[in-house]
């Protein structure tokens, strides 16, 4: 547990085909290279969940990874549109994507349930919207105490969890701070779990505020320098915002996608 | 001195924050207004962004809700859940600032689909996000967005956060604890809600703007308290020769 792997064997490992699998960062801390590992190992019919869908999960909905998508807001952050996402909902290209759409509270919930072993979560949202009616994993529930009507929502158990951190010790144990999104939960939710790290150190300096997971609660701990990028690791890098606007240009034509897949990742689709 | 339609709008926007509020900010628009105000006449306001950062400020302006120099600047830096549940769900937060790909008569507000077949979508928008709860349980709401006839519907394609509903008491029925949209902010001028029918309404125009063909009227038949405009701006501002044209 908390096995320190390459980035390879890690992805062998974890993530075969069909498999439910939640790459998370908000913003800060995604594990980018760790999708792009996915694509080139050529993994299909993935239910990808995410609760910000961005730049790697649109490379990996254009790569045909994904037949199905968990989420709540797929954009790219600050810049507009994920064409690819959009394509494959809008056209099947390069195959059809069925999609799970919520809040980002109620997916923050699902996550919460789903790292605190219980089957749903309550929260006061999603009443009078049309994500109702569209959504089979958004249920209205009565407080027993109260008999106040609020919404459930589902665990969300994927099985495997991927996030990034800046940190690890050779013993596994993972230190991560700066915007810490959903990581922890995410983690303690999958079956099983990689974190991707800047560096693997003899020992972990203590940080205020900091967030540590232990060894024995991840699967895997793999040392990825710049595994975050375009996205940051704070104290490591800074956000790559060029490369965000750059991504909209290549990802609106399916041919400049698919020379970037292959230029990039190797990959002829 | 002349201005653009955007900057106009953004600090319309701005001048809307009071100082000391608390601010849930969204990306964009939204979040240069934000930080315009509290760089001007309110220096105590609270940025809140989703990304869980409490109290951020930023002196360069970020590209996205969870840009490095938002976490480096805030009072707070909280998980995502938290934010959620326990800062915007109990209501501690006094103006959620929302923009929106289509806003109805209502203040509905659309941000996932264009087009009737939710399926089979005209197109396919990034979705809710964190609004549909900003939307609900912020002490009020402030849209910005720019006036034109696709952005102005009568009713949008898709519910994404509730305004009003379809009309007065639908808010008070739904169990939504914030007062709502009180401002519409756009290009053109402020819509505010009638206090009787809950339908938005043009209740001032932005300085500069002359009467034209496209007065400054939301589509179909929305109501305006003033259609026409105030007296001629002695420079013209920039969006009056270059700007989109609308209704």
């Amino acid at each position: 547990m908390g096995d320190i792997t390459s980035l390879r064997e890690a992805i062998a490992d974890l993530v075969y085909d069909g498999a439910t699998v939640a790459l998370e960062g908000f913003t800060h801390l995604i594990p980018v290279a760790a999708g792009h590992e996915i694509i080139r190992q050529g993994r299909r019919d993935l239910t990808l969940v995410r609760m910000t869908p961005d730049i790697v999960y649109d490379q990996m909905i254009g790569a045909e990874c994904a037949r199905k998508l968990v989420f709540s807001w797929a954009g790219n952050p600050g810049v507009g549109s994920l064409h690819r996402f959009r394509d494959a909902v809008q056209n099947g290209w390069p195959r059809p994507l069925e999609i799970e759409e919520h809040s980002h509270a109620g997916m923050a919930n699902r996550y919460v349930a789903g790292a605190s072993g219980l089957p749903f979560a309550v929260l006061r949202g999603y009443v009078g919207t049309d994500l109702v009616e569209q959504t089979a994993t958004i249920k209205p529930i009565t407080c027993p105490f109260t008999g106040e009507v609020l919404t459930a929502v589902p665990a969300l158990n994927p099985d495997v969890g991927i996030v990034h951190a800046q940190r690890a010790d050779r013993a596994g144990n993972v230190q991560m701070w700066g915007i810490t999104g959903v990581h922890k939960e995410v983690v303690l939710a999958s079956r099983r779990s990689l974190v991707t790290v800047e560096e693997i150190v003899d020992e972990l300096d203590p940080r205020p505020g900091a967030v540590i997971l232990p060894g024995w609660a991840i699967t895997y701990v793999a040392e990825v320098p710049g595994g975050a990028h375009p996205s940051y690791a704070m104290g490591y890098s800074e956000r790559d915002n060029d490369y965000y606007q750059a991504w909209d240009a290549i990802s609106r034509d399916r041919s400049a996608f698919t020379e970037w897949l292959s230029s990039h990742i190797g990959i002829t689709a | 001195m002349s201005w653009t339609a955007d900057e106009m709008m953004t600090v319309a926007a701005a001048r809307a924050l009071r100082d000391g509020a608390r601010c849930f900010v969204g990306i964009g628009r939204p979040s240069t207004a934000a930080n315009l105000a509290r760089r001007t006449h309110a220096p105590n306001l609270v940025l809140i962004y989703e990304s869980g950062t409490i109290g951020a400020k930023p002196d360069t302006l970020p590209l996205s809700i969870g840009d490095g120099v938002l976490a480096e600047t805030a009072d707070a830096v909280v998980p995502v859940p938290e934010i959620f549940n326990y800062w915007l769900q109990p209501g501690r937060i006094d103006v959620g600032f929302l923009g929106a790909a289509q806003i109805d008569r209502y203040g509905n507000i659309n941000t996932t689909v264009i087009g009737d077949d939710y399926r089979d979508p005209r197109v396919r928008l990034p979705g809710a996000g964190g609004a549909p709860e900003i939307a609900a349980s912020c002490r009020e709401v402030i849209v910005i967005v720019k006036q034109s006839p696709r952005a102005f519907v009568e009713r949008v394609d898709f519910v994404t956060s509730v305004g009003y509903g379809s009309g007065p008491g639908d808010r008070a029925k739904l169990g939504l604890t914030g007062r709502g949209p009180v401002l519409v902010i756009t290009d053109l001028g402020v819509l505010e809600p009638d206090p009787e029918t809950a339908e938005l309404t043009l209740t001032q125009v932005h300085p500069g703007l002359i009467q034209t063909r496209r007065a400054p009227r939301p589509a179909g038949s929305w109501r305006s308290r003033r259609t026409c405009a105030p007296r001629r701006h002695p420079r013209r501002a920039n969006w009056q020769r270059s700007g989109p044209s609308t209704v």
